[in-house]
This record gives C-alpha cells, structure tokens and sequence, in this order.
C-alpha cells in the first residue's frame, strides 16, 4: 500500500495542526466543576472537562497539575479554551500557559462573583469562541503534523500476538515520514524493562528509562503490601490467558516495532527534540496515560485491546484496535479496526499495518471514533501524592 | 490444515490457542511466527481461546520462554499439551 503523504487537519496559531476542532471548558480545579459543565450545557458544541483536583496540592504534583492543565487547552485538537477557577491567581498562571500558543482563550473566577455570574460571563465568551471556531476549515496538512500516542488495556494474549505488532507495524511504516510517536506504561513494560532499554536512541536516552523505570519499581516494593498479582496481571488479562507481568510487558512492548525512542518525557511533558519516538512516564491506566499524553500535545492514539477496553478522551480521538475474535463479536461498537484475521492467518502484519493506517487517516480527516460516538472522554488527571 | 496455535519465537516452550476452544486429545497444528514453520501437538486440556498449552514437558522452577524471553517461572509440573496458567506459573518479579 502507498503510505499517505498528508491529512486534513486544522492548522493553529503556533504552526501545529489538529485533528479536531474543540472548543474546551476547563476547571482549574474540582469545586469549579459546576461551573464549566454549566457553561458547556449553554454554549452548543463546548465541552467541559471536569476532574477530581486542583486544590492543596504542591512541589512536584502541582507542577504536574499545571502541566496536565495547560497543556490539555494547548493540544491543537483544541480551537479555543475557558478557563475557570475558584481563585484568580491559578487560574490566571494556567490562560497565561495556554495563550502562549496565540489561541483564544479567557480565563473567569469564582470568589467574589459566584456560579452564575461566573458562568453569565463564561457563557458569552464560549458562545463568541465556539461561533468563531465553527467557521476553521480543515486543509492539507503533510504526515509529520501528526502526533500518534499509544497504549494498550484490557490486554489478552491476542494483544501481543496481533493487535499490538499491527501498532508496530504502523510506527514502522509512519516513523520515515516525521511523525511523532509516543509509548508509555512505565509498570507494564515491568519484565521487559532491560530489553526496552536497549532500544533507546543514545544511551542517555536507555539509561534515562532505567532510572524511570527503577524509581518506578523502589515506589512499587515500598508501598506493595503483597505481589501485585490483584492488579497485575488484572482479572480481564487473565482471563484472555496472561499469566504474569513479564507476558504482559513482552506483549505491550511490540508496539513500538522497530523504532528506537529519542527521549524519555516526564508525565504530560511536551516532546522537545523533534520527530520520533518517546517514552513517557505514565500510569497503566488507560484514561490517565491517555489523558498525559494527550496533555502532551499528541494529536491522535492508538488503543490495542484484546478483552476490550472502552476508553474515550475529551481530546484526542482513541481508535480502538482488536484481533480477539471474542471481542470483535461480542462489544462491536468499541473496535473501530478488527485484525482478528491475523490470529486465522488470513491477514498478515503488514496487511493489518495498512488497515489501521487507512483507518486512522480516515479519523484524523474527522471520521468519528467508536469511543467518540459513544460519548467517552474520560478526563483523569495524574496525583503524584497526598495534597497539603 | 487451519491453525490451531501460534508460537512466537522458536525457543518458546509454549504456545497460544487461536481458536475458540482445542480439547484433550486434539491433534493441534502450531504455526511458529518467527521462521514460518509448522509443527504439531497433541493437547491434553481443554484450552481456551487466548491461553497457552505447554510445547515440553516441564518442572518445578523451570523458565517459561514466550517471545524468546523469561516471562515466569514453573511452580507445579507441567506435562506436553497441558494449559498453563496462573495455577502452575508464578512471576519472577515482585
């Protein structure tokens, strides 16, 4: 299959492109809640993007909070961004993030003022925001403006076998032409961490990993009061026939194909060093890996499953892949591509690699996904520890 | 002949069921991803679409390779054709 040379996207003030067009409401924290879901019912085509956090935290996991925040309106899937806050001093630090990227965004706070006219005076700057943005057309935009993440959940042994070398495959093929990819799960690639050091791009690069992946490890027999094995594997993995961390982390591993990843990001942090792959620092929890990395500034995700995962983003599109037959049968309208022909040798590798190709440049043109349709946009931001 | 299970990598000691169910007594054909070939297995369980079946004899403490690495250790023996699972393979990590 020829690989394609561009997509429509929507082209943004800092030279980045979207593959959506959303206009955001975004709490700073969790008492503004109402707030902005207030303002998204009145204004058509806004959505709101409530969290559990926000309030008390400090050091490292507040840094986090702003980075998460601020990236998130910065994502180019978004057109234009309120923001709305309890106090106005946060608030102001997150619109001032976010308007670095020359687009529109407005920031309101509470105190002083209350719900509704905090959410009269929100209101009309989302309708002033949402009206402008409707008006954005998509235009040919090349490859490299995409900006893939990836990760798998509800994992079976179908996920190592197909789904996940399909996303490798894809990476593969997509890698040349200057896109960025990134790949996280730093406690899922557990077993497998020595041989996914290896595949770092320099060896500042591998020996970065192993520090994360350490620190990772020392956090886990520090606080583990047994072995895991409630979570790790989880009951949905060993059901589809995974036995232990080490097949699971071999199985999510082969979606990174061939590459090698030029840097290891902290959780939400923005890539710096050009096209390529990453490693990101993230839970294995499906909403917030996806939540990081869309806060990262990637554009559209790639989500292998074997159970069946059902995880959607506010943001960024998550196309589903399986090759469980099962699964393909039984929960349909969460798979937007079935390589389950791999598993019955009706399809090969890179067949399957074309397929999810077709199918993701049919979505980044707009074509809603599953979870989309579905209305998934699970939101969770990351807590690093225990609030002040 | 359809395939019944796929091996990753040649020095894998099991191998994965990729249809619905095989049951004891089957006569299985295993394809091995990594060089193209077949080979065949008599199963001894009923195995379940996903979950693994044993290529060797294998005892206590032994390594289970599945693409060509370390993924567990055996903690009860395992007999040619039998599933393995959470209940005869132990993680060596945590």
């Amino acid at each position: 299959m020829e690989i394609p040379k561009s997509f429509l996207g929507y082209k943004r003030e800092n030279g980045r492109a979207g593959t959506r067009n959303h206009v955001i409401i975004l709490p700073v924290d969790d008492i503004s809640n109402a707030c902005a879901e207030a303002v998204a019912n009145n204004i058509k085509g806004t959505i709101a993007l409530p969290h559990s956090y926000g309030r008390l935290q400090f050091g490292a996991d507040l840094e986090l909070h702003f980075r998460t925040m601020i990236g998130t309106g910065s994502n180019p899937n978004v057109a234009a961004v309120i923001v709305i806050g309890i106090e106005p001093k946060w608030t102001k630090k997150i619109v001032d993030g976010i308007a670095k990227t020359g687009k529109p965004v407005e920031g309101f706070h509470i105190e002083r003022t209350g719900d509704i006219g905090t959410v009269m005076k929100a209101s009309k700057k989302a309708q002033e925001f949402v009206m402008w943005a409707s008006e954005k057309q998509r235009e040919e935009c090349p490859m490299s403006d995409l900006w893939i993440s990836v990760k798998c959940g509800e994992s079976d042994t179908t996920s190592g076998l197909a789904a996940n070398p399909t996303v490798g495959n894809l990476m593969d093929k997509l890698e040349p032409l200057g896109v960025h990819l990134c790949f996280g799960e730093t406690s899922e690639l557990t077993g497998a961490e020595k041989v996914c050091a290896t595949r770092g791009a320099t060896k500042e690069a591998s020996d970065k990993f192993m520090k994360t992946w350490s620190s990772y490890n020392d956090f886990i027999l520090k606080e583990a009061t047994d072995d895991l094995s409630e979570s790790q594997p989880t009951a949905g993995n060993i059901a589809g026939g995974l036995t232990t961390i080490e097949e699971k982390a071999f199985g999510n591993f082969q979606k990174i194909g061939n590459c090698k990843f030029v840097d290891v990001l902290e959780p939400a942090e923005e890539p710096k060093k050009g096209k390529g792959l990453y490693f990101m620092d993230t839970s294995s929890a499906a909403a917030e890996c996806v939540t990081l990395q869309a806060a990262a500034g990637f554009n559209i995700h790639l989500f292998p499953t074997g159970q069946g995962n059902i995880v959607g983003n506010p943001i960024e599109p998550v196309i589903k892949l399986t090759a469980n037959p099962l699964t393909v049968k039984g929960m349909g309208e969460h798979i937007d591509c079935d390589v389950s022909k791999i598993l019955s040798r009706e399809m090969n590798m890179s067949q399957a690699g074309d397929e999810l190709i077709k199918t993701t440049m049919r979505v980044a043109n707009g074509r809603l996904t599953c979870a989309e349709a579905l209305g998934h946009k699970e939101f969770v931001m990351t807590k690093l520890y225990r609030s002040a | 002949m359809a395939t019944d299970i796929i091996i990753h990598d040649e020095k894998d000691n099991v191998g994965v069921v990729v249809i619905d169910k095989i049951t004891p007594k089957q006569d299985c054909a295993c394809w091995i991803m990594e060089n193209d070939k077949t080979v065949k297995i008599q199963s001894l369980d009923e195995i379940q679409l996903g979950h693994k079946i044993a290529m060797v004899d294998l005892k206590e403490g032994d390594t289970i390779l599945k693409y060509g690495h370390d993924i567990g250790k055996v903690v009860k023996s395992i007999k040619k054709g039998e599933h393995v699972h959470v209940h005869n393979v132990k993680t060596k990590k945590w």
